[in-house]
């Protein structure tokens, strides 16, 4: 099971952790990574809102470097699968668009046949390194803990281009990961819905509001702790969070997970080693839930 | 298969007007509808029981109504590509607009944001002596957003429009672009100005919500997104949306990776510090917990960037 890593740019900026947290993992799971140094960001979705074609230049670039390499793309990061999804989807459906893209690439020595694939790395847990063996690296179960999936939207929709046609479990990854970690999961309405980060700059009271709104409709129905595996959406719901309370004038303080922090905690990994003390809403509740604070 | 129906009920001349739900149970078929059985709820179970509907063909757009969470029409859902036997449906009326009666919504608001965007051909010139003609192949690129049937499933389902009731929305968008983009059209600047204001095109979150309910593909998101590319292009003048597009590009052409902080900088810049100053309480926090990422020349562009720059420059050559 090996990768071309494709961190993201969060992962190395305003989540730390999560790139710390998933390095603690990987190796535990029988996966080998090789990290894509060279690769540009993805563009996000924002970049895309400028000149639509310049972003799937740069993704066919890192769809071109990981055919290369002969290996399938691993993400952490929900809005980087969807817009690296997206863009795989366009460059392999749409008539004459993948010879118009491998033009601008042939100047650099590159050409890209079509034949990547991008996975999150909650797909990967699922599909590729599988039930029973996610199963056997689980030494400390989440039993009691109530955790809530939070999506992200990039890793839903649009679910045609993001093989939910012949991978329909992926609509409810995370539901099933966190079952498997022997935590139980708390279903609600929003955790499919946007977190309002994209909103932020035009709409900082609509962005905040969502914040709101999500962490605390997960927490009225009964979640101790709330799992992402978008680190964008973690800045917004982790990192805003205090700025939300403020401005909606409730309290919160719901814990918000990158998913390789929930399952390292399963897998036995000191909280220190995960980056636990770098998420802004203290964790420590989610610890002495699990008799390891 | 027997089928659970919990449908959410409404009578505004009811003694204390409040929306609750009611479960029916119905043997359906592998080829009913949720049209099917909620015709057959009403005309069999309880007449009372509202929803508007006509054409039973995905073409008049009447029946939006959101089914286990998300708007769709129910005439074009079946019952069996939802639930198993055994399972419960869950209809309610679509969100974002005001109910007048169980499943049945005022669109009024909807039309209004629909006419707001002036949605007819403004040809400028003299006018011809036939019909305004524009080349077929011009023309391809709006068929999928003509397909729109007004259904409301989009701004249904807009997460922008739960927080921001002034936003113009999803399908006000998709007709926006759909003359902007005609050749024929001959004022899209104008237009374009327009949508740059509070309540326009930068008021999308992205959330994709719309391109996955839509039933005729219109893909208002997309469209909404070569609006903004399109009104950079016509120099509208700046908002923090537009201003976060630039800076972002500019950045990821610079360095290759997102240079956080100086996104924020550039993006609120110096005019608004105080919507800067208000997220310094998050920032005192995040220090400690060396959360706060490198900017400016301690920000490293990514190795190869050569290559990154090449790719933008090519991409702005003419095919």
């Amino acid at each position: 099971m090996k990768y071309a890593f494709f961190p993201g740019c969060v992962s190395k900026g305003g989540c730390p952790e999560l790139y710390q947290s998933v390095k603690q993992v990987y190796p535990r799971l029988g996966i080998e990574l090789e990290e894509m140094t060279t690769a540009s960001c993805t563009g996000a979705g924002v970049l895309q809102e400028k000149d639509l074609r310049l972003g799937d230049i740069l993704n066919a670039h890192t769809l071109a470097l990981a055919e290369e390499q002969g290996l399938p793309i691993m993400t952490i990061c929900s809005t980087c699968q969807g817009v690296m999804s997206q863009a795989n989807h366009r460059l392999t459906t749409e008539p004459g668009y993948l010879d118009d893209v491998n033009r601008v690439l042939a100047e650099e020595g590159l050409s890209y046949r079509g034949t990547t694939t991008v996975k999150h790395f909650v797909w990967i847990l699922l599909e590729d390194v599988g039930e029973e063996k996610l199963r056997q690296a689980v030494k400390r179960p989440l039993t009691g803990l109530r955790a809530a999936p939070f999506y992200g939207c990039y890793i839903q929709r649009p679910s045609a281009a993001l093989g939910f046609d012949e991978q329909p479990a992926r609509a409810q990854s995370l539901e099933t990961v966190i079952t498997l970690l022997g935590a139980e999961v708390v279903d609600f309405p929003g955790k499919t819905r946007c977190c309002g980060m994209p909103l932020l700059t035009i709409n900082e009271p609509g962005s905040l509001q969502m914040v709101a709104h999500h962490t605390s409709d997960a927490k009225e129905h009964g979640a101790d702790v709330m799992v992402t595996p978008c680190p964008l959406c973690h800045l917004n719901l982790d990192g805003l969070q205090v700025k939300a309370a403020k401005h909606e004038r409730r309290e919160i303080d719901l814990p918000i997970l990158h998913l390789p922090q929930l399952l390292g905690l399963a897998m036995g990994l000191e909280p220190w080693a995960l980056g636990l003390k770098r998420n802004l809403v203290s964790t420590t509740p989610v610890l002495e839930k699990l008799g390891v604070a | 298969m027997l089928t659970t129906f919990r449908i959410r009920r409404f009578n505004p001349e009811a003694e204390s007007p409040q929306s609750y739900f009611q479960d029916y149970q119905l043997v359906t078929e592998r080829s009913d509808t949720v049209l099917d059985a909620l015709i057959r709820i009403r005309e069999t179970v309880d007449e009372s029981l509202t929803l508007r509907c006509s054409c039973r063909g995905a073409i008049c757009g009447s029946c939006g109504m959101r089914i286990n969470g998300h708007a769709a029409l129910a005439c074009k859902t079946k019952v069996a590509s939802m639930v198993s036997s055994g399972e419960t449906v869950h209809v309610e009326p679509m969100n974002n607009m005001p109910v007048i009666k169980d499943l049945v919504t005022d669109m009024a608001g909807f039309w209004e944001k629909i006419r707001q965007v002036q949605p007819w051909l403004q040809p400028t010139g003299p006018a011809p002596e036939g019909e305004y003609l524009a080349a077929p192949e011009a023309m391809n690129h709006l068929t999928g957003v003509m397909h729109c049937i007004m259904c409301g499933a989009c701004v249904s389902d807009c997460a922008a429009l739960e927080v921001s009731p002034n936003f113009v929305g999803p399908a006000a968008l998709a007709k926006a672009y759909r003359f902007v983009a005609d050749p024929r059209d001959g004022n899209s600047s104008s237009r374009l100005g327009e949508l740059n204001n509070p309540g326009g095109m930068w008021d999308c979150t992205r959330c994709m919500e719309c391109i996955e309910v839509c039933p005729k593909g219109v893909g208002a998101m997309d469209r909404i997104m070569t609006l903004r590319a399109k009104g950079i292009e016509h120099g509208v003048p700046s908002t923090s949306g537009s201003r976060h597009t630039e800076a972002f590009a500019d950045i990821i052409e610079q360095k290759g990776r997102l240079d956080e902080p100086m996104l924020a900088v550039r993006t609120f810049g110096l005019t608004n510090l105080r919507q800067m100053l208000s997220f310094l309480p998050m920032i005192f926090r995040a220090l400690p917990r060396g959360k706060l990422p490198r900017s400016g020349p301690l920000h490293r562009p990514i190795p190869g960037i050569d290559r990154i720059r090449r790719l933008f420059q090519r991409a702005k050559e003419p095919r």
